[in-house]
Formats: C-alpha cells, sequence, structure tokens
C-alpha cells in the first residue's frame, strides 16, 4: 500500500509542477487567463502562447525527466551500481554528438526523424560500450572510467562538429548540447521525440522481473528463467530510445538519472522492480523544477537544466563515490 | 522596389564618374591625399570602395568579400584582401589604414606605433552616422568633392523614400537567438524610415535586446523581419520556425542592413515595398 501512496503523490506532485510550469514565463499572464486560453481558444495571442509555447515546453519536461529517470533506475537494477547514470556515463554525450552530427550534415533536415535516430544511433553505441568495457557485474571503477573516456570523447567531437560548422552560431551551441536547456521548444519536438521515447519507455517497463532477479546474481536469474542476452538487448535497445530522443531535443541533461533513483530508492524498499515506475515520474518532477527554476531565477539569460540538476547531483555522486571508495579501491 | 533598383543603378554608374572626378580634382588637394589606403573593417571596407580613388586603396578585408555580410562582394573581388592582422597590413606599406573602432583594434593599435596612420569609425547607430561615415571618409581620403556628390544624393533619396505615412505598421526585427534592435540603431531607424512602428521600442528596449517568444507573440506584431539564414542550422536560428510565429513570407534583414553606408537606403527601399505590401491586404 505504501508504494501506491508513493505513485500517487509523485503523480500529484508532477501534476501541480505541470501547471506551475503552464502558468510561467516572461509574458506576464493571469493564472486563471492563461490556463482559460489554453482550454478555449479565444482567438489571440494567449491561446497561442500556450498552446504552442508553454504546452510543449512542459510537456517535454515530463516526457524527458521521466526518459532519464526510468532509463537511469534501469541500467542501475541491471548493473546493480548505483552509479550508472545516462549522463554520467556517457549515453546523452554521445546521442547529443548523434544529433549534432544529423543537424550540421543536413540529415536531420532531409529525412523527418533523422535527428533523433541519429540521437538514438549515438546512444546505442555509447551503452554497447559501457556495457562491453564494464562487464556484466558492471565494477564501479571500470563503470566510471568507461563512462569518463565516452564522454570525453563524445564532448570533444561534439564541440570540433560545431566548431566546423559553416554557421557561425552553431559554435555558440555548445553549451546547450552540454548542459540542455527546453527554450523555446515546439510540438514539433514533442512529435519527433515522442515515438521513440515511448518506444523506450515500453521496452524498460518489462525489465522489472528479470533486473529484480538480478538482485540475486546471474547464475540466480538465469535458474529463474530470466535470459540474460534478451535482458541485455532490452536495456541497450530502451535506453538508447529514450535517452537519445530526450538527448535530441533537449541537449544533455546530466544526474537526473542519478539523483532520483538514489532518493526514491529506501521508499520503494529498495525493489529495482518498483523503483522504474518511480523513478519515470520522479525525473519528470526534477525537470519540470529544474526547468521553472531556470526561468524564475533569472528568466532573461536562459540558464541551462543541466547547471542546476548538476548543483543538485554532482555533491550527491561524490557522496556515492565515499561510500563505494572501498568497492574502487 | 523601383527605388532599390534605382538605387543600384546610381551606385553602379558611380565608378566611371569617380573617375572623372579624380582626374579633374584640384592638384592641391591631390598632392595631400593617401596614395596607398587599406581598410581593415567589413564596414569601412564598403566606403573606402565608394569612395577612394583608382589605385588608392590597395587592401580591403576578407569580409568584404562575404555575400552575407558585405554588399559590395563583387567589388571586392577586385582588391587584394587581408585579415586585420598587424604584420600583414604593415608589410603593405600603407600611408592610411581604416578600420572600425571594435575591430583588430591590437594589430591597428600596433601599426600605430610603427608609425602608420590610423583613422576608426565607430559602428553606425543611425542614418545619421551614415552621412558623418561618408563625409568622414572623404575628407581622410582627400575625396571630399566625391563625398559631398554621395551624400547630396543619399539625403535626397532618403527624403523621396521616407514619405509621410498615415499609419504604421508595427513590425519586430528579430535575429538569431531572438535578438530584438531597438529604435535608436541603424536597423531600427531603417524600419522607422520604412513607415513602421519598431515593437522592441514599445517595450522599452531603445538599442535592443533579446525579446522572449512569447512576449513578441503577445504584442501581435504585423510584420516579423527575421535575417538571412546561414548555412547548416543552429538553434539560434531554429528560433524563425516556431510554429507560433505567423510562417509569413516576410522580409528578410540582408548585407544592405549591416554596415552604415548608402546601401541602407536599399534596405528602406525592401521595407517600404513590404508595408505596401502588408497594406493593400
Amino acid at each position: 500500500m505504501r508504494f501506491g501512496v508513493l505513485i500517487g503523490g509523485l503523480v500529484a506532485l508532477t501534476v501541480a509542477l505541470f501547471a506551475a510550469s503552464l502558468v510561467t514565463g516572461p509574458a506576464r499572464t493571469g493564472m486563471g487567463a492563461g490556463l482559460l486560453a489554453l482550454l478555449r481558444d479565444d482567438g489571440g495571442p494567449l491561446t497561442l502562447v500556450m498552446r504552442e509555447i508553454r504546452l510543449p515546453r512542459a510537456l517535454l519536461a515530463v516526457m524527458v525527466g521521466a526518459s532519464l529517470g526510468l532509463a537511469g533506475a534501469a541500467m542501475q537494477g541491471y548493473l546493480r551500481n548505483p552509479l550508472a547514470e545516462p549522463g554520467l556515463i556517457g549515453v546523452s554525450g554521445a546521442a547529443a554528438l548523434g544529433a549534432v552530427l544529423a543537424i550540421q550534415t543536413g540529415l536531420a533536415a532531409a529525412i523527418p526523424l533523422g535527428l533523433p535516430l541519429a540521437a538514438l544511433t549515438g546512444a546505442a553505441v555509447a551503452v554497447l560500450l559501457i556495457l562491453m568495457l564494464a562487464g556484466p557485474r558492471g565494477s564501479s571503477l571500470t563503470l566510471i572510467l568507461a563512462g569518463i573516456a565516452i564522454s570525453a570523447l563524445a564532448g570533444a567531437l561534439t564541440s570540433l562538429v560545431l566548431n566546423l560548422s559553416p554557421n557561425p552560431f552553431a559554435a555558440n551551441e555548445i553549451v546547450f548540447w552540454m548542459m540542455g536547456s527546453l527554450a523555446d521548444r515546439s510540438f514539433t519536438h514533442v512529435w519527433i521525440a515522442l515515438p521513440f521515447m515511448a518506444l523506450g519507455w515500453g521496452m524498460l517497463a518489462t525489465l522489472g522481473r528479470g533486473i529484480d532477479a538480478m538482485t540475486l546474481g546471474e547464475d540466480a536469474a538465469e535458474a529463474m528463467g530470466i535470459r540474460l542476452t534478451r535482458l541485455r538487448l532490452t536495456l541497450v535497445g530502451g535506453t538508447a530510445a529514450a535517452v537519445g530522443a530526450a538527448t535530441a531535443v533537449a541537449g544533455a541533461i546530466g544526474f537526473v538519472g542519478l539523483v532520483v533513483p538514489h532518493i526514491l530508492r529506501p521508499l520503494v524498499g529498495a525493489q529495482p522492480s518498483r523503483l522504474l515506475p518511480a523513478s519515470a515520474l520522479g525525473g519528470a518532477v526534477m525537470v519540470l523544477a529544474a526547468d521553472l527554476a531556470v526561468r524564475l531565477i533569472l528568466p532573461e539569460r536562459d540558464l541551462k537544466l543541466g547547471v542546476l540538476t548538476a548543483l543538485v547531483g554532482a555533491p550527491l555522486f561524490l557522496h556515492l563515490i565515499y561510500k563505494t571508495r572501498r568497492e574502487i579501491a | 522596389m523601383r527605388a532599390g533598383r534605382h538605387i543600384a543603378g546610381w551606385l553602379g554608374r558611380l565608378r566611371p564618374g569617380l573617375l572623372a572626378a579624380l582626374l579633374t580634382a584640384p592638384l592641391a588637394a591631390g598632392a595631400q591625399s593617401p596614395s596607398r589606403v587599406v581598410s581593415m573593417n567589413l564596414c569601412t571596407d564598403q566606403l573606402a570602395m565608394l569612395l577612394a580613388g583608382d589605385d588608392q586603396l590597395i587592401s580591403v578585408s576578407h569580409l568584404a568579400r562575404d555575400h552575407r555580410s558585405s554588399a559590395m562582394a563583387e567589388q571586392a573581388e577586385g582588391y587584394p584582401i587581408n585579415h586585420g592582422r598587424a604584420e600583414e597590413v604593415f608589410l603593405l606599406a600603407p600611408d592610411l589604414v581604416v578600420t572600425g573602432v571594435f575591430s583588430a583594434a591590437v594589430a591597428s593599435d600596433m601599426l600605430e606605433r610603427l608609425g602608420i596612420r590610423v583613422e576608426r569609425f565607430a559602428p553606425a547607430s543611425s542614418l545619421e552616422d551614415v552621412r558623418t561615415n561618408l563625409t568622414r571618409m572623404g575628407a581622410f581620403l582627400g575625396r571630399e568633392a566625391a563625398a559631398a556628390e554621395m551624400l547630396a544624393r543619399f539625403d535626397a533619396d532618403l527624403a523621396r523614400l521616407s514619405a509621410e505615412v498615415e499609419t504604421r505598421p508595427r513590425a519586430a526585427l528579430y535575429a538569431p537567438n531572438g535578438y530584438s534592435s531597438g529604435d535608436r540603431t541603424l536597423a531600427g531607424e531603417i524600419l522607422a524610415a520604412a513607415g513602421f512602428a519598431n515593437i522592441a521600442a514599445e517595450i522599452g528596449y531603445s538599442s535592443g535586446g533579446i525579446l522572449p517568444l512569447e512576449v513578441l507573440v503577445m504584442r501581435q506584431p504585423d510584420l516579423v523581419i527575421t535575417s538571412e539564414r546561414f548555412p547548416a542550422a543552429s538553434r539560434a536560428e531554429e528560433l524563425f520556425d516556431h510554429p507560433a510565429l505567423d510562417p509569413q513570407a516576410a522580409p528578410r534583414t540582408s548585407h544592405d542592413w549591416v554596415c552604415g553606408t548608402p546601401f541602407v537606403l536599399r534596405a528602406v527601399a525592401q521595407m517600404a515595398e513590404a508595408r505596401r505590401v502588408l497594406e493593400a491586404k
């Protein structure tokens, strides 16, 4: 019953922050008037602002947050390591590289779903590399070292591609791809991301039984009828689809998949399958809150979401490393 | 666009005219004129190309050949280019260097220390600055007569283009990243001369600033003037495709808007035409 209460609470929090996101923005609109204009077309500019600017932004915050939280919880469950997070281990960075390549080569403009497909490919390569390098047990040391290498390489190549772009504005956008933002996104971005995210969520949601069994060890899991290869491939595909699509539209936002499962793990009795839906909702809450904060703290500066999530997440990351230092040493 | 063609026409006819002016110029003035002029800035490049006598200007900056920024890219093909570096400019042995206040400041300081005369031009922020720049460039080059003639043309054409308007449609200049120029800028004055009210000025941006998309939409502009796109893509320009902006065939700012030269009159003509199209609807 406690799990039901937790999920209910997270849903309520998501709905409240979603509504707050809808009524927050540089155009000062009354709260009631804004929500009314969203529901009923008043033929004026307010409906346009609510439906074409604020609604897609709030929807994307939920979608991106859910993808990152879910992917973090799934990777941690599979690797049985609380440090596995798409941003930290280079999956988001590789997705950003794929997205930047698609945009600068013209692939994104030529093929309707070229952008998310390229980001998905980048993310998939990174997850495969991580699983290969870190090994099935995912020891913290190899996981983090592999993650550092992949992040650094993806980041450097992203900078290189943007620096070589004939577009003078592209180089300034390195910070968007490294830190993420939802400013001025539209329904175009919702529609190109949603199919891949839905696919990713669907795949990751099926992992529950498998990662529960994995807590007993691989041999025990296999004895319980879990097919490890299939579990692994589902994890790779689901993470790549969800994180790839999220990064393609919002840039790389780190630490969401680390902070959210860490906070929620004790509340679900450390059961990996229950952590999946809880982390999806928790991720949505975290990104919605961060996106509200960037608009409230310094609205004219277009602060990046990844800055806020890192300010919360990095100290926690250091704490986790401290806790697992015996294993690393 | 008739006015635009007219201006392009007289600018095209200018060079033979200048040649004649040079040949008949009083020798007394010619004795003082610099004979090896190097320009290191996109805007001084164009002013110098417009006013210099034959063989007086020996190099322009590489940006002068860029169609996106330079209104005289074809003419610039006829000049050797420099990249604003002190060493290459010094080796050209100029007796006058013209440049912008902010461009290649270290290089121009160094050239000055090496004993070369350097004259700096501030970026034009009004149509009046265009007049000042023309006169100054004419004086530095010893081409006062040509400058005065061009100035008279400029004043006459501007007066003809900026006819009285009864209603002013409201327009916003929307550059990449949502930067909007206010009324106390060159682009803002081009817009005003063409008979538009500036949304940025309504909001209180006199020099300009980032105009959030939703603030722009709430102001319900009659026209949103974006800028010409660069190759490849950027998020900064992706903003122009946002569905909340009316996908109208709005005019875009071009190389005519960049510098304080008489080419700004083509921009005024372009916008005056856009206003007539808007009013015909």
